[in-house]
């Protein structure tokens, strides 16, 4: 018998096949290979179809063929998006996403594996499972829309909304204080965190590109926007005319500037975070904050700051390496036969005390 | 061979079976002295059955009635289903375990006791108000006091161990003098010890000094006036080990996921009885086996989910409370006709229930738990080593079906043991099922013809990239549909699948006359007491078959047949009526059912009773 292999087999002789593969290589995919013959039924105007267009736009340049990219989906508006990608996908059932993508990626590590979720789907249902998705680095991209609302059940209140927001569900106001999403994925471990958002396309698509090529645990957040059930809800930093005042946009070793005129930026004033004006009071760049991916404490510090008080850190907050969950679910396989070598079943069966009953 | 020299000529009895129950506090070591026992017994080529019984606290306070824990062995010379209705021989290492016991041991029957343990602290902790020992109340028995604590400690003397490490050895001391009794060699014992503690020498010396003394205690003292001698039983030729209910299982899916060519990949949550089956599947790495110890029950059915999505066998195991977490995902394999093995270890319930104790009380849950018109297929093995067989069968339906498959054991199996004859690998089929490569007019749910299986199109696959999931899919296409003609379609289509099953698996088999005035059917672990009970109502000519159904769904074609033949059908079932509420429902017979829910297997002689008072009365009321 042959050992236990996976794995799609072209019909094709080993020859046509290998010409099959040149061939393809040699055609560059585009944005369109990644369209699927779905009708896209959000509502007109929603952020989510930014975040569709931007995400087909990256898929091509991360050197996978579309039948090695899978995407994942938990319950929500979020959960459609793997209708609309020509790629494998699994729209699953409610914050659960995250645990097929472990297993789906532990049983094929060839794999490139995206899940996509909401903040309900995300960090209330969902919440423990995105908890050990990080903490082990399994390694798949979660991309969590964050509108602040939950939208496919008509608009309720949700993990992300603020403090008293008046739904559907919370006529006097909610009395349950927002979580922060960054500040929980860096708890729990994950080894790229960002944040984007859905109108702010170029950001958006870079952003996305980082996230294509980590390996390991990834956790986005795109702000996105729910024009029927929670419009506007950030809009107060992320308006074009605002935008560049009220966001920083991070960049891995540069300070932290931001601003029209680029003339403001954050610096330390003992352990905490002050906005400053560059040329007043004698500041210069040289006193700002440099961004350091790799340095947790800064991002922790990136994720508590937030509009109106800051503004709106976006981009990769933190990007470290780690060994991922599948590689060292693979090692321990690899080691155990090369100890004992590729298990022999008729050895299993006969393990431990036997005897022999004779007619 | 260490066996010391006879220095008294003590007569030998020939026994056809003996049941031995060793009970102690739960730090006593019970399970272990059972357990080796058992190994011996198996060895030296007796039938055995085995019934652990412990309690779900760790380390309960010593001495006290919930800490005892048990572990009853039946061993003979023929061939044997049950552990036995009760023990021949208690061996009582405190107050604890002789009053939590001393019900179960027949008038005449041999009790052995520690007689260092019946101190006042301890009598007054189980509510002895005198000692049992002195006050009479045990004359109905043989019994036999043994100062066993002393005995071990003056056996261990020299030894640089505390007290309390002594102490932890008196089971061994125990141990050894059964094994007199019942001229057993204490060659397999003293093998394992070595293994065992080999590391730490003083301590395999201490356990190993013990077990002698207790052997030589036997052949010198003069309260033993016999030994007794349990002939081998006349197995079916082949070779043959002892085997767990549990370990068979993990065996089973190990060979099933080889023979059907597809890596396992096992999810799951710790959980009573069913965690020994991670903890055996984790020692496979070397063939394939990926275990992955989730977050909680739904993730570990979510990953299992995944794997099986990616082409792996996917499969995860629990227990009735995970069931019930797993549901809805369940649901989703169902909807997105993947194979999945979902392994339910049942214990009594309901809600958190009693975890070590015994029920078979699931059946209904894992057929109709789920939300909607939700089919899926169950199998239950009905004996320890039964449970090898029908692993493997779950992984063959999963895959020829593409369908979920529930496989339904219990604490009774999972920790009770028995002889198994070792199958040949080779003799195994082979269960692979291809995946689905070819582009040219791939649909993901066109179907098989026969099975109505659709497509295994696995991720990597180049031209077939489609979505799956929980929504309602269009027939063939798979996409998206909230067509109503389509949806009754797809329910009808899911119901057929699973329906068809029927048409690939053994009928069932009817042990007895074809024909006659009552059936007895049963499944599970119930096998054992109600192959015995029928055995005993033939040898009195009466006219009473067994069948017993190993898959719960669909039931064998023949059932409704079967079941049709009999003036009347028992269903006993340590349930309140499960089975006999889907066979009553289903083939509309008259089917009485016989229930009891103590946490424990069912004895031979109730169901005998059971039998006997419907035979006489055929008007007899439920």
């Amino acid at each position: 018998m042959t050992e236990p292999t996976l794995g799609g087999d072209a019909p094709l002789s080993p020859e046509n096949d290998r010409v099959l593969q040149q061939l393809q290589a040699a055609v560059p995919l585009t944005r369109k290979d990644f369209v699927s013959d779905q009708e896209v039924r959000w509502c007109p105007g929603c952020g989510d179809y930014s975040i569709l267009a931007q995400t087909q736009k990256v898929m091509p340049d991360f050197g996978y063929a579309k039948e090695n990219i899978v995407f994942i989906s938990g319950i929500g508006c979020s959960g459609r998006l793997p209708y609309y990608m020509n790629t494998y996908g699994f729209h699953s059932i409610h914050g659960r996403a995250t645990t097929l993508a472990t297993g789906l990626k532990a049983a094929r590590p060839d794999l490139m594996v995206w899940v996509i979720t909401g903040d309900g789907d995300a960090l209330s249902i969902g919440g423990n499972h995105l908890l050990h998705s990080m903490r082990r680095n399994v390694d798949i991209k979660v991309v969590m829309f964050n509108n602040r609302i939950y939208g496919l059940t008509k608009g309720q209140a949700s993990p992300t909304s603020e403090f008293g927001k008046v739904t559907k569900s919370t006529p006097a106001g909610t009395v349950d204080n927002p979580i922060s999403p960054l500040t929980i994925a860096l708890a729990a471990e994950a080894s790229l965190i960002a944040r984007s958002v859905d109108t702010h396309t170029e950001h958006l698509q870079a952003t996305l590109d980082r996230v294509g090529r980590h390996k390991g645990s990834v956790f986005l957040e795109v702000l996105q926007n729910c024009n029927i059930f929670n419009d506007g809800a950030h809009r107060d930093f992320t308006d074009r005319e605002v935008r560049e005042d009220r966001m920083l946009i991070l960049e891995h070793g540069r300070p932290m500037i931001f601003g029209k005129d680029r003339d403001r930026g954050i610096r330390l004033a003992g352990h905490q975070p002050e906005i400053v004006t560059l040329g007043v009071d004698g500041v210069t760049e040289a006193d700002l904050l440099v961004h350091d991916e790799s340095d947790p404490l800064i991002a922790y510090m990136l994720s508590r700051i937030y509009w109106p008080e800051f503004p709106v850190p976006v981009g990769v907050i933190l990007d470290v390496k780690r060994p991922t969950h599948d590689e060292l679910l693979s090692a321990q396989l690899e080691e155990a036969v090369a100890k004992r070598g590729v298990g022999d079943l008729r050895t299993l069966l006969d393990g431990g005390e036997t005897w022999e009953v004779t007619a | 061979m260490t066996t010391p020299t006879k220095e008294r000529d003590v007569p030998t009895q020939e026994l056809e079976r003996v049941t031995i129950r060793f009970a102690g506090d739960s730090g006593d070591g019970m399970q272990v002295t059972g357990t080796q026992f058992t190994r011996t017994a198996a060895v030296f080529g007796n039938d055995i059955s085995t019934l652990p019984d412990f309690p779900a606290e760790i380390r309960a306070p010593a001495g006290s009635l919930p800490g005892v824990s048990g572990f009853q062995i039946s061993f003979s010379s023929s061939d044997i289903h049950t552990p036995g209705d009760e023990p021949d021989v208690l061996v009582a290492m405190n107050p604890a375990a002789l009053k939590a016991n001393i019900g179960d041991l027949p008038p005449g029957g041999a009790l052995i006791v520690n007689t260092d343990a019946f101190t006042g602290p301890n009598l007054q902790k189980v509510g002895y108000g005198t000692n049992p020992l002195t006050d009479g109340s045990l004359k109905p028995f043989t019994v036999f006091e043994i100062p066993i604590s002393a005995l071990n400690t003056r056996a261990l003397t020299g030894l640089d161990m505390t007290n309390k490490q002594i102490d932890l050895t008196k089971n061994f001391f125990a141990l050894g003098i059964m094994f007199w009794l019942y001229e057993r060699s204490m060659e397999p014992t003293l093998q394992w010890i070595d293994q065992k503690f080999g590391k730490r020498p003083v301590i395999a010396e201490a356990n190993a000094r013990a077990l002698k003394a207790g052997y030589a205690f036997g052949e010198t003292t003069e309260i033993f006036h016999t030994h007794y001698r349990v002939a081998p039983a006349h197995l079916p030729p082949g070779r043959y080990r002892n085997i767990t209910g549990n370990e068979a299982t993990a065996l089973g899916f190990v060979v099933a996921s080889r023979k059907a060519s597809r890596p396992l990949f096992y999810g799951s949550y710790p959980i009573t009885p069913a965690s020994d089956i991670l903890h055996q599947l984790s020692g496979y790495k070397d063939f394939g086996v990926t275990t992955f110890q989730a977050e909680d029950e739904i993730a570990a059915i979510g990953s299992a989910i995944g794997a099986s999505y990616g082409g792996a066998l996917g499969m995860t195991g629990t227990s009735g409370p995970g069931i019930a977490l797993k549901s809805e995902a369940m649901n989703l394999a169902v909807m997105v006709e993947l194979p999945l093995i979902v392994i339910d270890v049942q214990r009594a319930g309901p809600s958190t229930g009693m975890p070590t104790k015994n029920e078979q009380s699931d059946l209904l849950q894992v057929m109709f738990g789920r939300n909607g018109d939700s089919p899926i297929a169950v199998v239950a093995p009905a004996t320890p080593g039964d449970c090898f067989d029908m692993a493997f069968e779950a992984v063959r339906i999963a895959l020829r079906s593409m369908t979920p498959v529930v496989y339904l054991s219990d604490a009774f199996l999972a920790t009770g043991s028995e002889p198994w004859a070792i199958p040949s690998v080779d003799d195994l089929p082979d269960i692979s099922v291809p995946n689905r490569t070819d582009r040219a007019g791939f649909q993901p749910y066109s179907r098989d013809p026969v099975t109505l299986a659709r497509p295994w199109a696995v991720p990597g696959t180049p031209g077939l990239e489609h979505r799956i999931g929980g929504l309602e899919k269009a027939d063939v296409t798979g996409n998206v549909s909230y067509d109503p003609d389509n949806h009754h379609r797809m329910q009808l289509l899911r119901v057929e699948k699973i329906a068809r099953i029927a048409n690939d698996i053994a009928e069932l088999e009817v042990y007895g006359p074809d024909r006659g005035d009552l059936l007895i059917l049963g499944w599970g672990s119930t096998y054992g007491a109600i192959r015995s009970a029928v055995e005993r109502l033939q040898a009195q000519g009466r006219s009473v078959a067994h069948a017993h159904l190993r898959h719960l769904n669909p039931f064998p074609r023949n059932t409704g047949d079967v079941v049709r033949s009999y003036r009347r059908v028992l269903i006993p079932e340590v349930n309140l009526g499960q089975l006999l509420l889907l066979i009553r429902a289903r083939y509309l017979i008259d089917a009485v059912g016989y229930d009891r829910v103590r946490g424990k297997p069912f004895r031979i002689a109730e169901i005998e009773e059971e039998a006997i008072r419907l035979l006489d009365d055929p008007e007899a009321p439920r």
